[in-house]
């Protein structure tokens, strides 16, 4: 799925992030599934307001990542995680 | 290997219901389990669970929306920050309750049809004609803000409609439509010469559901998962017995899966007797199953067996009598002829009588002394089961 850089992600009515104290991971719940999150796709979520754009949080984790090139790596979690509808591509 | 946590519980509210449909996940004796958990009794249950590692809480029935209670048990579910799904068959279902059920932070709600159009749906589900409140539920739960999932049991009878049915999940604007092949144990293994589709419509919803999902990508989900007889290999049934997923029952008996109490000669213990830490780490029930240690031939030297652990105890309890038999759904199975012998006798078959499931027809077959079969087709399917991915 495309990812335009001016879209505001949001998370779905169905999706949920959690920390999950027992296990010390975070977790993205949806209707009788479970993802377990890397620290990238945790990250990426959190920024998910439906307010900044895909370029913003480009930005700020690539401020966070000290620079890192990570455009490529945000756009293909968002690609994924929007084609199974957990995050919304509001323009 | 250490025992992971569970991830998941079903909480089945009251086996009592207004639908009678003859593929009913209930046990057959249901109508001989009556004495429920009360309010303190399920909130204890689901404080446990999340303190074992569940982060997300199912809640079924019968139909759960019979217990004036069902609000305020999920309001305790979402504040122990458990996912909360609910399923619902719909006839119950008001503009004010979708509105609590929001306000309690229910996560998921899906309501559940039986075909496309008015006259089957009703057929199917029997009693009270239904469609036309499941429908209005459906747009209730909308209009309040409800994640809407479709739940639709696939039989011979429905899945020739599937366009239709993907139409109105369409239609209602539900986020995910469920198309749940129905899982052959009790009820709908009662009815299966009634049920059980043939290869030629199997393969043809299955591209249906292909093209559907391709089509409707990032709008609507579709959970298609083709059905055990047709399939060369058994499922990990709830991803292996007693490893992410556990069951508690209207009258607080817990279970490694919700049809695990067709398998007689196993002991289970109950939520008011035995915290959930304990009865998942040591009860019997629990641990008999779990892993792979257990396993016969010639699922022990097979490369699939941490694939699918040998298929589901249930099925393989009802069609061979041992419950540690290789599920015979599986094409190495010593007993693979009696899926054999059911799909020849379904591509001859004629109309066969559905049985429906009343409270006069459970109490009849669990007196009759058969084995007394519970649940069955609304068991959860692998691919849509919670389980950790990564």
């Amino acid at each position: 799925m495309n990812v335009a850089d001016a879209a505001k992600p949001r998370l779905t009515a169905k999706a949920r992030l959690k920390w999950d104290a027992v296990r010390q991971k975070h977790l993205l719940l949806f209707p009788e599934g479970v993802l377990l999150l890397n620290q990238t796709a945790h990250d990426v979520l959190a920024l998910c307001d439906g307010r900044r754009s895909v370029a913003e949080i480009v930005q700020t984790l690539a401020a966070q990542y000290r620079g890192a090139a990570i455009d490529a790596d945000v756009k293909a979690i968002l690609s994924r995680l929007a084609e199974k509808s957990f995050v919304a591509m509001d323009n | 290997m250490q025992t992971q946590r569970p991830f998941s519980l079903l909480c089945e509210l009251t086996y009592r219901c207004p639908l009678q449909c003859p593929y009913c996940s209930n046990p057959l004796d249901f109508a001989r389990r009556a004495h429920e958990l009360s309010t303190p009794e399920w909130k204890r249950a689901l404080t446990e669970a999340a303190a074992l590692g569940v982060v997300q809480a199912h809640f079924s029935g019968g139909e759960p929306l019979l217990r004036p209670d069902a609000t305020e048990i999920i309001r305790h579910a979402h504040d122990l920050e458990l996912y909360t799904n609910l399923s619902t068959g719909g006839t119950l279902l008001t503009e004010t309750l979708a509105g609590q059920l929001r306000a309690a932070g229910l996560d998921s709600l899906q309501v559940s049809i039986q075909d496309a159009d008015a006259e089957n749906s009703d057929r199917m589900a029997g009693g009270a004609p239904s469609f036309a409140k499941k429908i209005e539920a459906a747009r209730l739960a909308k209009a309040a803000g409800l994640s809407l999932t479709l739940n639709v049991v696939l039989q011979r009878q429905n899945i020739g409609r599937m366009e239709a049915i993907i139409a109105l999940a369409e239609q209602l604007g539900a986020e995910r439509l469920e198309l749940a092949n129905t899982q052959f144990n009790g009820w709908a293994l009662k009815n299966r010469a009634a049920l059980l589709p043939t290869r030629a419509q199997v393969q043809d919803a299955a591209r249906l559901a292909r093209a559907a999902r391709e089509r409707l990508k990032g709008r609507m989900e579709i959970l298609y998962v083709l059905p055990d007889y047709f399939e060369p290999f058994p499922k990990a049934c709830l991803h292996g017995w007693g490893r992410v997923f556990m069951a508690v029952a209207p009258d607080g008996t817990a279970l490694p899966c919700q049809t695990a109490r067709e398998i007689r000669g196993l002991t289970f213990d109950n939520v008011r007797e035995r915290s959930l830490q304990k009865i998942w780490f040591e009860s019997e029930a629990f641990c008999k199953f779990r892993g792979t240690d257990w396993l016969p031939e010639p699922c022990r030297s097979c490369s699939r067996k941490e694939a699918d652990f040998g298929g589901c105890r249930c099925q393989a309890f009802l069609l061979t009598g041992e419950a540690a038999a290789t599920d015979p759904a599986c094409s190495l199975a010593p007993r693979h002829d009696l899926v054999d012998r059911a799909l020849a006798e379904t591509e001859a078959a004629t109309e066969a009588q559905l049985i429906y499931r009343t409270a006069n027809a459970s109490l009849r077959i669990s007196e009759a002394g058969q084995p007394i079969g519970s649940i069955g087709s609304r068991r959860r399917q692998t691919p849509k089961l919670p389980g950790p991915r990564e």
